[in-house]
């Protein structure tokens, strides 16, 4: 089983706290010239999402979270579980709402998305940057309008809602930033 | 599919530290060497290299080794850096040197972080003949000047009323198995895991509840007279009903910048405080270091009744060019070293 010593401390780093896997977001090194030190951290549950104070004894030691990420193939969902692959290994793995988050009105069947795995069990579905999703709802644009000024909200068939130029229409195909939710441009069909 | 990136371009050759920063710097040392010129303060230089170290177990430092002629690789040849200037500083006043002040790099082992850097600069200066109380005086003035604020304010507090006033608690008087309780009462994450000794929760407690709230607007902010148990080479003195040691600590803006003492002058004291220091290297299993003989013997030979304090220029540096990391006044921290 890993270690980390405090000195090994740093943003980024993954590590067990009362069961649970939590990533260090921020690292303090807290010493009176005369004194004991400390490392004052702030973690991340990789489980809740919340972030919380706690503080180390210079020296300490504490075990390692296996915590990784992985780009695994989304297959489908069966009305309450997502089901991923592994492209090489064809591993499957079952991820729940929690996990999948806000990933799921992203993603459709065959994305490759980055999951991140705690000891085999997914916690965290990251989608890709960049989707490509059919419109499945929007009000009909304003003809000839090209600028791009003003827009629309449009539904893509993942579930998203987002805003669109006036002159996309239904059943257009549409790249999107997920990260920001922004529509990117038409794709246009093969 | 992952989009190709241009390879990434290596900057860690230039300093992190900007021009106007290491001009500041300069200006700080011109102006605290007219400071002391004034006074009649001699600056002095002692050697980083020491054949002792300093027994503090909260100090680690570090080691090199040294070889001169004739000499073979075995332990006489290592050198500890010192982490202060202090016991060669003290034989210099055994020695009748006056008052005296020195500007240098010192070194301490694992400590690193926005307000640690293994090598850092110490203004460390030295008053025979002079209380805590006029060094404080002097400390400020100092400051004034190097800032070139005169108006910057000044407030002294003791360390037993700091905690009474922030912690409701009395160092002097509680009971040790309490303190890990004080530390989760007052929202400490953590604690009730923390193994320490009873300094050790003290020092917690303070740097968690009490040190950030010190020195706001910019007031020079003095803690004085600690707990016994954190003497180091401070002076024990009865004050009413309870010990202290005669010890400042200088804040501003919530960081630490100075520490200061009414020397210990008691050979035999001093040589108990090295021996109680190693006994308790031994316990934490920390490595047991050469105490310093020289020093021992100047103090048995007579050092005058002196206050001594040393300072943080890093740090202060820092603040007064608003920078929140030390890296931004260092030209290359120890990662582009």
């Amino acid at each position: 089983m890993a270690i980390y010593k405090t000195n090994e401390f740093k943003s980024g780093l993954k590590i067990m706290l009362d069961g649970d896997p939590y990533n260090i977001v921020e690292n303090e090194f807290v010493k009176p010239g005369k004194g004991q030190a400390f490392n004052r951290v702030r973690v991340k549950n990789l489980k809740t999402g919340r972030v919380v104070e706690r503080t180390f004894k210079s020296g300490d030691t504490v075990e390692a979270a296996d915590v990784m990420d992985t780009e695994l193939q989304y297959l489908y969902n069966d009305g309450e579980h997502w089901h991923f692959m592994h492209p090489e290994t064809f591993e499957q793995i079952t991820a729940d709402a929690p996990a999948v988050g806000d990933a799921t009105k992203w993603i459709k069947e065959q994305d490759m998305c980055s999951v991140t795995l705690w000891n085999g069990i997914p916690l965290n579905v990251e989608p890709p940057n960049f989707v490509v999703l059919k419109i499945t709802e929007t009000d009909p644009g304003v003809r000839g309008d090209t600028s791009g000024g003003g827009g629309k909200p449009a539904t893509l068939e993942s579930g998203a809602v987002v805003n669109v130029p006036l002159f996309v229409q239904l059943g257009e195909t549409i790249k999107v930033d997920t990260r920001t939710g922004t529509y990117v441009s038409r794709v246009k069909d093969e | 599919m992952i989009p190709a990136i241009s390879p990434p371009i290596d900057h860690t050759w230039l300093p992190c530290a900007d021009l106007a920063t290491q001009r500041r710097r300069a200006q700080l040392y011109a102006d605290l060497r007219e400071f002391f010129a004034e006074r009649a303060v001699l600056e002095v230089e002692t050697p980083l290299l020491s054949r002792a170290a300093t027994t503090d177990p909260a100090l680690a430092s570090l080691m090199t080794q040294c070889h001169l002629p004739g000499q073979s690789n075995n332990e006489l040849a290592n050198y500890w850096l010192h982490t202060s200037p202090e016991f060669p500083m003290k034989r210099l006043l055994a020695a009748g040197s006056g008052a005296i002040y020195q500007v240098c790099k010192v070194f301490r082992d694992h400590e690193r972080g926005a307000r640690h850097h293994p090598e850092f600069t110490l203004l460390e200066w030295y008053r025979p003949d002079w209380t805590l109380a006029h060094l404080m005086d002097e400390m400020v003035e100092l400051l004034r000047t190097l800032w070139q604020r005169p108006d910057l304010p000044t407030k002294r507090y003791s360390y037993r009323a700091l905690f009474q006033q922030f912690l409701g608690i009395d160092p002097w008087h509680l009971k040790i198995e309490t303190l890990p309780h004080h530390a989760i009462a007052h929202g400490i994450g953590g604690a009730e895991t923390l193994e320490l000794t009873p300094d050790g929760w003290l020092d917690l407690l303070f740097t968690h509840c009490i040190e950030p709230h010190l020195g706001q607007m910019g007031c020079l902010t003095f803690v004085c007279d600690y707990p016994p148990s954190q003497a180091a080479l401070a002076r024990l003195n009865k004050d009413g009903d309870i010990t202290t040691a005669r010890r400042f600590e200088l804040y501003q803006y919530g960081m630490e910048l100075a520490n200061g003492f009414e020397e210990l002058t008691d050979a035999n004291e001093q040589q108990q405080r090295f021996q109680n220091d190693l006994q308790t290297r031994a316990e934490q299993n920390q490595l047991i270091v050469p105490m310093d003989t020289a020093l021992l013997q100047a103090l048995a030979d007579g050092l005058p009744n002196t206050a001594g304090v040393a300072l943080g220029i890093d740090r202060l540096l820092m603040l007064i060019t608003g920078k929140t990391t030390i890296d931004e006044v260092l030209a290359f921290p120890i990662e582009r070293a």
